[in-house]
């Protein structure tokens, strides 16, 4: 029982990460068809803006020592305003190109992002410490779960509701859902373009700081390849949860996290190390089950 | 009125421009390249024939690819198991079975059945792969190359695990490197003009059109999805003759994405895209490269900073594909009429892309 509770757990709170990525993924995605293969790397930046410039190894901690009521909204404003800058510089200009060629040049800014990030921290990974009493077990029905894992998953259900609540009750959520669903035709109903996609790249932004924020308590260390491989599930996440579906993303996911977490138990030990074959076997499985995603949405369907 | 030329006649110079070209490169290189010029051009050779292998099946097909470095990791370990001494892989590689462990074959002998091995392990997955279309099938191959890391990084008696195997002879000059890109160039080539390529450029037009006119959208896939993954065996496999060690990290993310940059920067539908995507990037990198080490004005060296070979790339990229969202060569081929001759292929491209979206 508690093997199958601490299971349960670890399913759930890496699934929340995933999640939270996907969801930062599927955003733009919804309105600009635009694979950000740079949230990754938004993801480190916003964990090595905690940090000030240097190149030792002791990190000097900087905005990282602020209390947290301060901490928070600062990294999320952090997120939100290089995601926002990024659109505005970059894929602004990219709104009538081809979604290979979207996709490489966010690759490439991606790319620009890490390489900055190396020149001013240099490539070795560094120690950061926040909320150290995080990583403290609490007892919960005879299984010891880290304090992190329960906060994730709660800061994870939060999330997911506000923005529940924000795409269904405002006004800004509404011509959000509107422009994702048919963005022409949004347009022509008054729905500002510019404006609904730099808003999805706000929440994109914000929610890559949440992840950075999230991995950088979990791991204590901050890495620049620390984003890369939530923003690789995180992607093929929002393919098998349908493209453009907010809630399949999400889903989809959970849905991951939970087969890693279940393949690294029940594999037999040999084969443990083969997890992440099973992992993308499974979505390669998945995928020829429902090319179209598990939860795709009707204006996915290709028309004739 | 002069009858039609035959396709050959109308399209050949294409491959004899690019081959003529590079010939000429790799003849400058071996007369006055350092010999750490002479392995940079060894590794653009290299590229071309992996971008040339991705554009055989990216270019007409339309289907974005991520599993392509998959190929090239078969092709180089395959490679590695046949050319080491036997003495060596004994030690390192105890997994092998008997037969291959007790063989070592030349790199001509060895270069091709790697990728035919390649070629071999995309039928296979292709046969199930290749049904899906869009995004689907890109992620797919994605999940392709994730399988193939992992498998390759972690099966320690069989593939050195995460460590390096070394011991493979390094063979490979300049020429040989010209000479795997012209094969590489001459089979895509004839891939495009073969009747298979002309079918897949059709579905990736208009899929529907081409379906109702007998096209079967999932075995010209297929046939493509080979043919690329054979030219990238053979790059694999030259890539470890060339470097005489292998190790899985060089086959993922970075070449994958590195690799499709290329091909999106020179143009992904065409031939002369793939090539002069290569060429215009590796001119880049090493010319930043020098300029980090530095170069001299009036006896004061000035040199850049270390790290902003790769910001100023990635910029660069970003710049080009503003202004030129559809390549270098906007998708069109060399030829000697005109340069570059607007084919009728380019108007065409536009609808393309609706599947891929």
């Amino acid at each position: 029982m508690t093997a199958v509770l601490q299971i349960l757990f670890d399913a759930l709170s890496l699934g929340s990460i995933y999640a939270l990525g996907a969801l930062g993924i599927a955003a733009i995605f919804g309105v600009m068809r635009l694979v950000n293969f740079a949230h990754g790397d938004f993801i480190a930046f916003c964990v090595f803006a905690m940090l000030w410039p240097s190149i030792d190894a002791a990190a000097i901690v900087f905005a990282g020592r602020l209390p947290f009521y301060l901490l928070i909204p600062l990294l999320l404003f952090i997120g939100a305003a290089l995601s926002m800058l990024s659109e505005v510089v970059v894929f602004r200009r990219f709104r009538n190109a081809n979604p290979a060629t979207m996709m490489i040049a966010s690759f490439a800014l991606g790319f620009v992002i890490r390489h900055l990030l190396l020149m001013l921290y240099s490539s070795r990974p560094k120690s950061i410490t926040l909320w150290p009493n995080l990583g403290l077990p609490v007892e919960f029905l005879g299984a010891h779960i880290p304090m992190l894992q329960v906060v994730t998953i709660i800061i994870t259900l939060a999330v997911l509701a506000v923005l529940v609540l924000f795409l269904k009750r405002t006004r800004f959520g509404l011509e959000m859902r509107a422009a994702a669903d048919n963005f022409t035709m949004a347009r022509m109903l008054g729905v500002r373009a510019n404006g609904v996609i730099l808003l999805a790249f706000a929440i994109s932004g914000m929610l890559a700081a949440a992840i950075g924020l999230i991995l950088a308590t979990n791991s204590g260390t901050a890495d620049i390849g620390m984003g890369a491989n939530v923003m690789l599930i995180a992607f093929i996440a929002t393919v098998i949860g349908g493209l453009g579906s907010v809630p399949g993303a999400v889903a989809a996911g959970f849905l991951i996290g939970a087969a890693s977490v279940v393949f690294q138990a029940t594999l037999p030990h040999d084969a443990r190390v083969f997890r992440d074959a099973f992992v993308y076997g499974a979505v390669i499985v998945v995928l020829l089950a429902r090319p179209q995603g598990l939860f795709a949405p009707k204006s996915a369907k290709q028309r004739v | 009125m002069s009858k039609p030329h035959s396709v050959i006649r109308q399209t050949i110079t294409t491959p004899i421009v690019l081959i003529v070209v590079l010939l000429a490169m790799a003849a400058l290189t071996y007369a006055f390249g350092s010999r750490a010029f002479n392995r940079t051009a060894i590794e653009m050779f290299i590229n071309i024939m992996v971008v040339v292998g991705l554009y055989a099946f990216v270019g007409n097909s339309g289907l974005l690819s991520f599993g392509h470095i998959s190929f090239m990791c078969l092709g180089a370990y395959m490679t590695a198991w046949l050319a080491i001494p036997p003495v060596m892989k004994s030690i390192t590689l105890k997994g092998l079975p008997g037969w291959l462990l007790h063989t070592q074959l030349p790199m001509w002998v060895a270069t091709p059945i790697s990728g035919v091995f390649a070629a071999l392990f995309a039928l296979i997955v292709g046969r199930i792969i290749m049904r899906l279309s869009g995004i689907a099938a890109s992620i797919a191959t994605f999940g392709l190359l994730g399988v193939v890391n992992n498998v390759y990084s972690n099966w320690d008696t069989v593939t050195g695990g995460q460590g390096s195997i070394v011991g493979i002879p390094p063979t490979m000059n300049v020429w040989i490197g010209w000479l795997g890109a012209a094969v590489a160039i001459v089979i895509a080539y004839l891939y495009s003009i073969s009747r298979s390529g002309l079918a897949l450029r059709a579905t990736r037009d208009e899929a529907v059109a081409a379906s109702a006119s007998g096209v079967d959208i999932v075995r010209e896939r297929l046939i493509a999805f080979v043919v690329s993954a054979f030219i990238i065996g053979l790059a694999g496999a030259l890539y470890g003759h060339f470097l005489s060690i292998v190790n899985p990290g060089s086959f993922y993310l970075r070449t994958t994405f590195i690799t499709l940059s290329m091909l999106v920067v020179g143009g992904m539908y065409s031939l002369s895209g793939a090539v002069s995507g290569v060429v215009a990037m590796s001119v880049l990198i090493e010319l930043f490269r020098n300029l980090e080490k530095g170069v001299s004005l009036g006896g004061v060296t000035v040199g850049l900073p270390n790290g902003v070979q790769e910001i100023a790339i990635g910029i660069i990229t970003i710049i080009i594909l503003i202004y030129l969202p559809t390549g270098l060569t906007r998708n069109r081929e060399f030829s000697w009429r005109g340069w570059p001759l607007q084919r009728r292929l380019a108007p065409s491209v536009q609808t393309a892309l609706k599947e891929i979206n």
